[in-house]
């Protein structure tokens, strides 16, 4: 657990740390399930991490910890010096299904989160950012569409806006594409690369798909279940921007190779 | 792609349509009125066979040209503005005055039971006693508690309605998915936000089935506590016309009352699709 710390620590150096994770440990008190035990990272700032593991392995479990949504049992959690103790307004979640509510156009609910930080004046008023993002993702002219009427790829994408509407520090996306389709995934994961490094955001993404995880990291994480724990820290020095041709570089076959058999070794133990 | 295209062109199947049709029941294409009035026709037949014939005593069944007659002449009574008209006015005024309770108090208990915990552990188990009592049993407690006037038709008129009203709601609070509740967290919305902005509109479409049902049932009570409870009200006219056995007057005063019920939930239905219009498939599908 130790040398996992420190190989966090030097994965990237010299630049600022955003999050930091000392020894985080979650057993659930219902079933006595320990999901989390001795996790500990740095995120440094504008860099591009995900976590990779088995399912039930804990990683939701992790995410929900450092969006504030449930507090650890053990272990400390530090955002931009503040210790996380409840839901943060410098932190974007984005979930596996796309939440949209229906009753609200497109627009409407990109606002959403202005609307209730800030009331309808607020909302209103950002609604040119809320443009400006529709556009980023390509979604212009679907402003006053319902969510009915957007396709699954669409609907992620409107998700994203409204995520980054508030401009937070930290993009916390759990599986944010798994429910799309291979060819539309890829789009997606290069739009988020862009998005990220335009605005400079720093992410945390969970997934399970080793190639997703490598195409868009600084660091994977890579988890061993039972109580969930991170088993490896791989640097991904590929360089940037990232491409999807790079997925077929030998360099890259051996990282996911690499990624590949640790998870393996993991799985079976 | 030339090769491949030579190939499709000279194989047989590139040469003819293959267009067909599904096979469908020559009965399901026959217009829906059509259909409806089919089955309207033979019921009046089947009805008057039994009547003409003598099967049945006209006492106990009236003709349908009986019936037919009495209809245009209650009819012609409420729009000349007859005797039956005041009646026809107070019931409305019950079942008005009844739904609005019911949606008031419906409403406001539903979000309590469906919101708060302690509603839920403390105050649902009393309600849902209550809910499996004969409520109509209750019609001469009202009675006695609010006179003869309409104040005790509507109480039981509201009694009835209640009930869906508050189901419909509390399970529509808790329709409400996992992630949604995590992202109104995450956005760091208010008890007050949350339940405004997500759980109530979430909870709508529930909301308008239980005012759908409460709508059929202060129909009954308010007709019930006529029954029951006396006054000058259409539920009066039924009972002094069945007294007197007329009953093709007892057949076309509860026509008209079916019309008025279908009215209510027609117009329920009205505004739930002004309301929910979010919802389409389901609305169109569950026209209960
Ligand atoms: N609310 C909860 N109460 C009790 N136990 C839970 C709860 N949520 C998760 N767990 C348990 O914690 C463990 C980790 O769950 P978690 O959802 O974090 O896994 P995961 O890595 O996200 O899996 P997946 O890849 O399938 O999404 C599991 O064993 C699960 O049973
Ligand atoms: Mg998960």
């Amino acid at each position: 657990m130790q040398a996992a710390a420190a190989m966090t620590d030097q994965a990237t150096p010299v630049r600022e740390p955003v999050y930091q994770l000392r020894n985080v440990g979650k057993t659930y008190a219902r079933n006595a399930i320990t999901a989390l035990e001795g996790v500990s990272m740095t995120l440094t700032k504008g860099s591009f991490s995900s976590v990779i593991g088995s399912s039930g392995c804990g990683k939701s479990t992790l995410l929900k910890i450092m969006s504030g949504l449930i507090p650890p049992s053990t272990g400390r959690v530090v955002l931009q010096g503040r210790p996380v103790t409840g839901p943060r307004r410098d932190i974007g979640m984005m979930f596996q299904q796309a939440v949209l509510f229906p009753w609200r156009t497109t627009l409407e609910n990109i606002v959403l989160p202005i609307e209730i930080r800030d009331g309808k004046a607020a909302a209103k008023a950002a609604e040119v950012q809320a443009r400006e993002l529709l556009e980023l993702v390509g979604l212009k002219g679907f402003e006053n569409t319902y969510p009915s009427e957007l396709s699954g790829g669409m609907a992620q994408r409107a998700s994203i806006c409204r995520m980054l509407i508030t401009q937070p520090a930290v993009l916390l996306l759990d599986e944010p594409f798994s429910a799309l389709d291979e060819l539309t995934r890829d789009f997606m994961n290069m739009e988020l690369q862009r998005i990220c490094t335009s605005r400079g955001a720093t992410a945390f993404l969970v997934t399970h798909s080793i190639q997703e995880a490598v195409i868009l990291s600084d660091v994977v994480y890579v988890m061993k279940p039972r109580p969930g724990r991170v088993a490896e820290v791989v640097p991904i020095d590929l360089p940037r921007p990232r491409t999807l041709d790079m997925m077929t570089t030998p360099k890259f076959g051996a990282l996911v190779e690499h990624i590949r058999s640790a998870l393996d070794k993991e799985a079976f133990k | 792609m030339s090769n491949l295209e030579t190939i499709a062109d000279r194989s047989p199947a590139a040469e003819d349509d293959t267009v067909w049709t599904e096979h469908s029941s020559w009965i399901d294409r026959v217009p829906r009125a059509i259909q409806m009035l089919f089955v309207f026709v033979v019921f009046v037949l089947l009805w008057d066979t039994v009547t003409r014939f003598g099967f049945v005593s006209p006492i106990i069944l009236p003709t349908p040209l009986e019936t037919f007659n009495d209809l245009i002449f209650v009819g012609k009574n409420l729009v000349t503005g007859g005797y039956m008209l005041p009646a026809l006015w107070i019931t409305l005024k019950e079942v008005f005055y009844g739904f609005l309770l019911a949606i008031a108090i419906g409403f406001t208990l539903g979000v309590i039971v469906g919101e708060t915990a302690f509603g839920e552990r403390a105050i649902m188990p009393y309600l849902v006693a209550i809910d499996t009592m004969p409520k109509v049993a209750f019609a001469p407690l009202f009675v006695a508690w609010l006179g003869f006037d309409i104040d005790s038709k509507v109480a039981l008129a509201a009694f009835i309605a209640t009930f869906p009203i508050i189901v419909g709601t509390a399970a529509g609070l808790h329709a409400a998915d996992t992630n949604s509740r995590n992202l109104f967290k995450t956005m760091g919305a208010t008890r007050w936000q949350t339940l405004v902005k997500m759980k109530l509109p979430m909870a709508l479409p529930q909301v308008f089935t239980g005012l759908k049902i409460g709508s059929v049932g202060v129909m009954a009570g308010a007709i019930t506590g006529e029954f029951l409870g006396g006054g000058k009200g259409f539920g009066e006219l039924i009972r002094t016309a069945a007294s007197q056995l007329n009953t093709p007057r007892v057949f076309s005063l509860i026509l008209y009352l079916s019309v008025i019920g279908l009215g209510l939930f027609a117009f329920v239905s009205w505004v739930q699709r002004r309301f929910v219009f979010w919802h389409k498939e389901r609305v169109s599908a569950g026209g209960e």
